[in-house]
This record gives structure tokens, sequence and C-alpha cells, in this order.
């Protein structure tokens, strides 16, 4: 096997002789309307369950966390915000004892708690608290018990999903180093559970039985990884946790991201290529699942295909969520806008977008808009803040966070993930006020 | 630094944002770093406008900062005035750029821009939203109705008129009433507030029974050129006075005009509220009584016999200062609940609290530590507790009924609904909302009945409010006071035999974290080692003298 992985890959799927791949992309700067990072703590809390997100910030921080999830949280959350105050801001000496006070507040209440994240914010970033070395510090207070580990999850340095980039890889180096001999798989990004047990079995079905999950749900269960280590991303916002895992020896298995039922099995495909899997053993484990995904999106197929679709940024999911509406549902795309473009991590994915999508990165919100209401798109993908203003101005709105929050990835997601768009129109169609 | 589970206040900058959004034909410039627009979505989402705010944020990032941050700054500002023509701008820092001194003043005043721009100086590391917007209306109202305020100066001047004391502006007043109806300015009501939209269009209401004009409503609708006639009013009503509290006592300042101290919440409050607001129209005392209806059903709610089972329930206020007091006054005058706790997060009007918590016999809670509100909370084991969103957190931890009676609030407090608080209406909304959590009376004399009951027992929520368990039918023990409890033993934490135990747990549940309590305190008082059943009801007669 260990001779498979480094055979080249078989030939791909057919791609398009034109794709997106070399197309100028519109790059603007201006007004972002798009969350920080420090917003991914809110679905990463509950994946990793023994996990704790410390925020050293300001209260605007808190009240950020709070109004994106916590007022519809009845429960004890596990995040809170170490707020910065007047006094903190005098001296750095003693914002680490404040820090340490705080943690040690949180650690007696949460007794439960194995792994806490400092996690950085504007203004601790821009008064240049050290919280790498106050998490080496209070590590060494705390261990074995609590492990301490830090990332930013600012505006300054992150858009949304990229907190959940950051916050993987502030995972890595406490990953232990694999000694394997064979190769293993690592699916890294954080996935529903529902859906991350689905693509266990399909990888049992096709022969793959050494599958870990980064992250994991729980803070024991960290996979090893080492040069033996192939790692899929699931998601398109992981540049920095593939970086540091390239460092760590793992290679990437380049592959489409698994939205629809095509590019769940071009994802699929890529593992079992980069794992030597007979073809017709690969066909076997996802045929079935495969049609069934196919099936399920018939219906959508009929009620979406030619409606044009503007895509605000938000996440990064836009490359391969246009993709999917494009190639399986029909959709026309006309502005796909990413906050960032990783070329290499998307190349396989523009090279199947259609030829006439505009792509743009980076936003300038009031232009944008005013391209939007130009081209009256029949739904614009957009965040919060925009979807009822523009619903107001006559314009069918999908709201991006909740393709986060909703499992999208897989065969027998792949329908709903169509219903999330289908929604907003079939609603539309109902209303009679 | 402070442990921030939930914040009761957002920074100032969104008490700035609530301002400008209330208002028409201002926009805002924050200079802020990408990801602070989250604030948006306040607006858009939870009270659900269908507008963007008129705010254009800076949005630098870090790779601005290596460069001319202020020049971004300065760029912005002069774009957004473009794009959107207001007629008065305001400019100020989030909490990040307050790091990074750009000056946002200077910068807009070197831009000479064609309109008023009013900055901000919103200190982010001490203050929060409700300063922040109090601070916000005061500068817009001293820089568009100041100049207002000079051309009268000037005009009273040249008559030989200093700027009137208040003996003659009553004079004049009772002049007026007699001329035309007297007007007054609604102040305080902004975008994001606790029911701002229906309590403004109730007072207006009850203002017009009375016959009283309103002149400008500020700054919830109100246009710079709006702002700008507030001198012109008899008189202004405060409806919240953390927000219009400042701005009012410069227009008593400036303009001489009275304003309002009593604010309508509740029965009792909206009946001293019209005959204050009377006195103030130079309107006369004797019809006040008569002006005052059509009344609330509360009055007569609150006597029916079912409500008797209401009386003596203990109650725990916590809230903005304004709801929490109105609140205690209703729960207790109106309602006739015991307050077993009395507390705000408005740390600018602690000193009303401690007066106030000091005529009901209650600790005084200032704090704006979610933690320390749970912790007294626990300890003062009440029956229903009216606060905000976060006592909803705390209630449904500790299986208390809970209202919510002030802002912060989720999306349901933003309801479709016509739902003041304030007025006569507002005080049936009050009824209404308060005792729907509680247990109905026929069910909670069935329950200190019949104990052992499948369906109908402590574990269930009360069964008007459709089926499920409680998360607890006792308060869970906050981790450092007490350790854990363990039924096997015969003699449990606090020297509880389990017989004594056993028969605790037939009181019914929203007294026996109360009666536990009072036990052990009569079981140390009289240095009992141990409690048995007889201590139990020792300390229940001992309590109920």
């Amino acid at each position: 096997m260990t001779g498979a992985i480094l055979r080249p890959a078989l030939p791909g799927p057919a791609v398009p002789a034109q794709g997106c791949a070399e197309r100028p992309v519109l790059r603007e700067r201006g007004q972002r309307e798009v969350f920080c990072g420090l917003t991914g703590i809110v679905w990463l809390h509950r994946k990793i369950q023994d996990a704790f997100f410390l925020v050293v910030g300001s209260r605007t921080c808190a009240h950020l966390i709070q109004s994106a999830a916590g007022v519809m949280i009845f429960a004890e959350p596990r995040f809170a915000t170490a707020v910065m105050e007047e006094r903190d801001l005098a001296g750095l000496a003693d914002a680490n004892d404040e820090l340490d006070k705080a943690v040690s507040r949180l650690i007696e209440r949460r007794p439960d708690i194995k792994m806490l994240f400092l996690v950085g914010s504007c203004p601790s970033e821009v008064i240049k608290l050290d919280l790498s070395r106050a998490a080496a510090r209070l590590s060494e207070r705390y261990s074995p018990d609590v492990r301490i580990l830090n990332y930013s999850g600012s505006g300054i340095e992150t858009t949304f999903t990229q907190g959940e980039d950051n916050c993987l890889a502030a995972l890595v180096p406490q990953l232990a180093e694999s000694r394997a001999e064979t190769p293993q798989l690592l699916v890294v990004g954080a996935l529903a559970d529902v859906v991350e047990d689905q693509f266990a079995r399909l990888f049992a079905a096709m022969g793959i039985d050494d599958v870990r999950f980064l992250p994991p749900r729980r803070a024991r269960d960290l996979p090893p990884v080492g040069p033996s280590t192939l790692y899929l991303l699931a998601q398109p916002f992981l540049g920095e946790t593939a970086r540091v895992l390239e460092e760590r020896g793992a290679r990437r298995v380049a592959a489409p991201f698994p939205l629809g039922a095509e590019g769940t099995t071009l994802w699929l495909k890529a593992a079992a290529e980069a794992f030597a899997i007979d073809p017709m053993r690969f066909r076997a484990a996802t045929a079935a699942a495969e049609a069934r995904a196919r099936r399920a999106l018939e219906p959508y197929h009929a009620e979406l295909s030619g409606r044009s679709i503007f895509f605000f940024p938000d996440s990064q999911l836009e490359i391969p969520l246009a993709r999917m509406l494009s190639r399986e549902l029909g959709m026309r795309l006309t502005e796909v806008g990413t906050p960032y473009l990783h070329r290499q991590h998307l190349a396989e994915e523009l090279a199947l977008l259609p030829e006439d999508a505009q792509l743009s990165e980076g936003q300038d919100v009031d232009r944008q808009l005013d391209r939007a209401r130009a081209a009256r798109p029949d739904i614009s993908v957009c965040g919060l803040g925009l979807a009822n203003p523009l619903e107001a101005e006559g314009l069918t709105t999908k709201w991006s966070i909740e393709l986060l929050f909703t499992p999208i990835q897989g065969y027998e997601q792949a329908g709903d993930l169509a219903a999330l768009f289908a929604r907003p129109l079939d609603r539309k169609t109902r209303l009679r006020v | 630094m402070q442990l921030t589970v939930w914040t009761y206040e957002g920074p100032p900058h969104i008490g700035a944002m609530r301002v400008a959004t209330a208002m028409e034909g201002v926009h805002y410039v924050l200079h802020a770093p990408q990801g602070d627009t989250y604030a948006d979505l306040l607006f858009t989402m939870i009270e659900r406008r269908d507008k963007r705010p008129p705010v254009t944020y800076t949005t630098f990032e870090a790779r601005d900062l290596g460069t001319d941050t202020a020049a971004l700054f300065q760029r912005t500002l002069k774009d957004a005035y473009e794009r959107f023509r207001p007629q008065a701008m305001l400019v100020g820092a989030s909490c990040t750029a307050e790091l990074i001194q750009d000056d946002p003043a200077g910068l807009a005043k070197a831009s000479n821009l064609p309109v008023p721009v009013i900055p901000l100086e919103l200190p982010s590391y001490q203050r929060k939203e409700n300063w922040g917007a109090a601070e916000t209306f005061y500068q817009v109202v001293r820089t568009l109705a100041g100049a207002e305020d000079k051309r009268t100066d000037d005009d009273r001047s040249a008559r030989g008129h200093p700027p009137h004391s208040l003996p003659e502006c009553v004079d004049e007043l009772a002049n007026r009433s007699r001329a035309g109806r007297p007007s007054c300015n609604i102040l305080g009501p902004t975008a994001l507030g606790f029911r701002h939209r229906d309590d403004v269009a109730e007072i207006r209401k009850l203002l017009g029974e009375i016959g009283i004009d309103v002149a400008v409503v500020a700054p919830l609708g109100a246009s710079p050129a709006d702002v700008a006639r507030l001198g012109e009013a008899d008189f202004n009503v405060v409806l919240y006075p953390e927000i219009a509290g400042v701005a009012a006592k410069w227009l008593k300042r400036t303009y001489g005009q009275e304003f309002t101290t009593i604010v309508p919440i509740g029965h009792g409050a909206t009946t001293d509220f019209v005959a204050e607001v009377r006195r103030l129209a130079g309107l006369p005392e004797e019809a006040a009584e008569a002006a005052a209806g059509p009344a609330s059903n509360l009055p007569w709610f609150s006597r029916s016999v079912d409500s008797s089972y209401l009386t003596g329930k203990r109650v725990f206020v916590f809230g903005d200062a304004t709801h929490a007091l109105a609140a205690a006054r209703v729960a207790t005058e109106e309602f006739g609940f015991t307050l077993c706790g009395l507390g705000t997060y408005s740390r600018e009007f602690a000193r009303d609290i401690r007066a106030a918590a000091e005529t009901y016999g209650v600790e005084p809670l200032i704090c704006d530590d979610y933690l320390d509100v749970e912790q007294a909370i626990a300890a003062a084991q009440p029956e229903l507790v009216l606060g905000t969103q976060m006592e909803r957190h705390i209630a449904k931890r500790l299986g208390v009924a809970c209202a919510v009676i002030s802002a912060p609030v989720h999306v349901q407090d933003y309801p479709a609904r016509y739902s003041p608080q304030m007025g006569f209406e507002g005080a049936n909304v009050l009824w209404d909302s308060w005792v729907h959590p509680l247990v109905m009376g026929l069910e909670e004399h069935l329950l200190g009945m019949f104990r052992d009951d499948f369906e109908f027992n402590d574990e269930a929520k009360p069964s008007h409010l459709g089926s499920g368990a409680r998360i607890a039918a006792e308060p869970v023990t906050v981790p450092d006071t007490t350790a854990t409890v363990s039924p096997t033993i015969p003699i449990t934490t606090h020297g509880w035999r389990s017989e004594a135990e056993a028969e605790l747990k037939k009181i019914p549940f929203f007294v026996r974290g109360k009666a536990r309590r009072n036990t052990e305190k009569f079981a140390a008082e009289r240095g009992l080692s141990e409690i048995t059943v007889e201590t139990l009801y020792d300390a229940k007669a001992h309590f109920s003298r």
C-alpha cells in the first residue's frame, strides 16, 4: 500500500475544456459585511464536546458571540469571554495575571473541561497580548487535566470560517506522531456527526479502514499524524490547517468538496485512488448511495433549473456550492463572491465551474449590492445583515450561515442541500399576504 | 479582565447605532475592524427591520494596520456621505479602533463635509451600550437643537428676557393652554429598545386623550430637522431615563423645559404619570381623576378571587433600572407579590435601586456579572423571576418560572402584536405575561395534595405550558457553596435525616427551596446537628409567625 500512494493519481473525471481555473477574479476592497473568526466557536463548541472556548477580547466580542448564538442557547454554554477593561490596557504584565485569574475561575466552575482554547480577538491582537505564551504557561499549571491552546479568531485576521481553520491548525501540533507503516486517511474539517458516520461507513465499504476525523468529538480522541497520513479536506476554508499538517509530513489528497452527488463521488474517488482501491469495489461501495442522491435531487432540478443565483462572500463555501448548484441543479451563476480564494485547494472546483460565472474575492458591500440589484438574481445568498433588507427590496434570499449549521455534505444530504435553496422560492409562491 | 458568560449590555458603539438607526436622515461612520458588522443583524434579524442600519464601517484588517488607517477612515467617510447624502453624520470608533487612536473627530472635521458632523467619544473599555446611547443622543441634541438654542437666546436677550426660569415657564404654559393645546416631546425610544415601538404609541394616545400634543418623538423616527425643533415644546416626557436622561437635563438647562420623572409602567405609575404630565402642562388638577381613564383591567383582574393565590409569591426582579423599579412597584402593589430580590445592571442608576431596595427590605444587587446574579437568585429562592433574557437562562437552570421585563431580549420579545409595557394597555400586558408562567391555582393545590401522580408531578412542567419535564425540580446548588447530596446515607448534607429529607419532598417544589433554607437556618441557630421531621415542622411554625 505504501507504494500505492506514490503512484500518480488515476485520470480524474471528465473536466470541461474551459473551466474557471484561469479566469480573472474581481478583487474588491471596501466595507466587508462578514463575520469574524470568533463566530466559528458557535459550532466548534458543540463538535468538540469537552472543549471550552475563552475569548480574550472586549465587550464587543462577548456581544458578538452572544448575538450570533448565545441568545438561542438556554443552557450552560461552553464559551465565554474574558473582557478586557481599562486597567488591562495600562500594562501587559498585569493583563497576564488577570487572564490567569479568569482561567482559574472558569476551570473551577467547569471541572469537566479537558481542553481550553484561548481565542485571540482584534483588541488582544492590537495590544499584542501574547496568548500563545499564556497558553503554554497555563498548560503547565493545569496539565495533565486540562490542555490549553490558543488561536486567533480576530476580525482583522480571520473571516468567519477561518476561525475553524485556525482552531484546527492549533490542534495539529498536539497530535501524536503516527508510527504507522501503512497510509491512514485523515478527514479534516468539522462535519455534522451524522455526515461523519456516513463517510466512515463509505470508506469502510470501499476498504479504507483506518480513517480518522479532525476535529474529533472529544479532546482525548485526537488522531495521530505523520508522513504516512493522507488527508482529505472536507471543507474549503482550511488553508492554514493544511499547511501545518504538511509540516508534520501529511500529504493532501486533492479533490473537489463533497457537496452534491457528483461532488461526493469525486471526493470519495480521490481518496479511493490515493489508496489504490479497485474501481469496481469503489463503484460497489458508492453506486447505490450516489443513485439515491441523484434521485433526491431530481425534483429540485425541476424547481431550480434555469434560476439565477448571486453569492455574497461569507464562508468560502460559495465556490463549491456554486459548482454543485450549476452542474447538478442547472442554476445560472451571476456572481460568486468569496471572502478568500485558496487557488490550490479550489483548483478542482474551479475546473468544474461554468465559464460565464463571475468570481469575486473580497468585498465592497455597497457596490456589490448595486451589482446584485442590477442583476436581480432569483436567489441571493447573503448574511443576516443583508437578507431582510434585500427581501424588502423584492429580492429572494437564502441566508448563508445556515449552510454551516446544517448537515449538507455527502450523498444522503444532497437533497437537503438543494432544499435549502428551493425553500425560499417555494415560500414566495405560497404566501398570499 | 472580567470573566463574562453572558453580557447584559453591548459596547457603547451599539448604543450609538441604536440612536442612528432610530433616526431618519442620519448616517454613522464607525471605525471598526472587519467582523463588527455583526451588529447589523441585531437590527435586521432581532428587530426585523427592513432596511440596513445607516452605518458604514471601515472594516480594517491586519494588513491595513501597517498602512494609513486614518486615510481609510477619511475615505470611508467621504464615500458614505456621497452615497447616502445624510442631513447629519455621526463619527466614532469601536473598541479596537479606540486602541489605534486615529481620532475620527479630528479627521471628520478636516474632511469639511457640508452637513453637521457629530463626533462621539465612547470609552469602550469603561462604558456600555446604554451609556453610549445616552451620550450619542445628548450629543445629537446638543449639536442639532443647539443652533436653535442660540437663536432663541438671541431673540430673548433682544427682548430683554433671560432664558426663562421655572415659575415663569409655568405661567407661560398656563397662558398657552388657554390659547391652544400644550405640547411635549417624547424622549428616549430607540431602535432595538424593549417594546419601544408600542410604548410610544400607547403614551402618544394617552397624552392625546388628556389634551396634550406630541411635538417631536426622538430619537425614534426623528430627523435632524425634528431634533432642531425640540426646544419648541412646553415640556419633555422622558420614557427611558437610561437613554434620554442626560439630554432632558440639558434641554431643561437650555430651554427651561421641565421633564417627567415618573415612568408610566403599571396601573399606579400610569395614574401618577398622568397627574405629573397634567401639572407640567398646566392643566387643571381637579380634572386629573376624570382624565385618567380609560383605566386598565389590571386592578379588577388582581382583585378577582382567582388571583388570591398570587398573594405573597416570592419574586426576584432584575433588569435595567427603569424596568426593575417599575416591576418592583407593580409586583408588590398591584399583584400582591413579595419582593425577595431587586437588582439592576445599570450602574448609573445604582442609587435609585439602593433606595428602593431599602424600602422593600431586600438587598440591592448592582451588578453586571451574570454569575453573581445567578448566585443571588439561587440564594433568594424565588417562585418567579422577572428579568432579562439572561435571567431566563438562570430560571431555566433553576427550574423557576420567569417572565421578561427588560432588555437584553431576543427576537420573541419584538412581537408582531401590540404589546406595550407602558400605559394602561401596558398594565394589561404585564398582567397576562407575568401570571402566565406560574402554575395555575387549581393545579398548584392538587400538586400540594397528591404528590405521586404519574403525569402531574414536581418533575413536570405546569400543564398549561405543554408537556415535558422541568429542567430541575430544585435549584442546583452553586458548586462552591455546598457538597453534593447523596440520598443513600441516612444523614444527608447539612444533617438532614433521610425521613426529614423525604418529608421535605412533600412540600410543593416552588416553595421547597425556601423551606429547606429556613429549616437549615433554624437548625444552625439552635446548634442542632441533625434535622428531623420535627425540626422541619418546628422551623415551619417558627417562620410562619
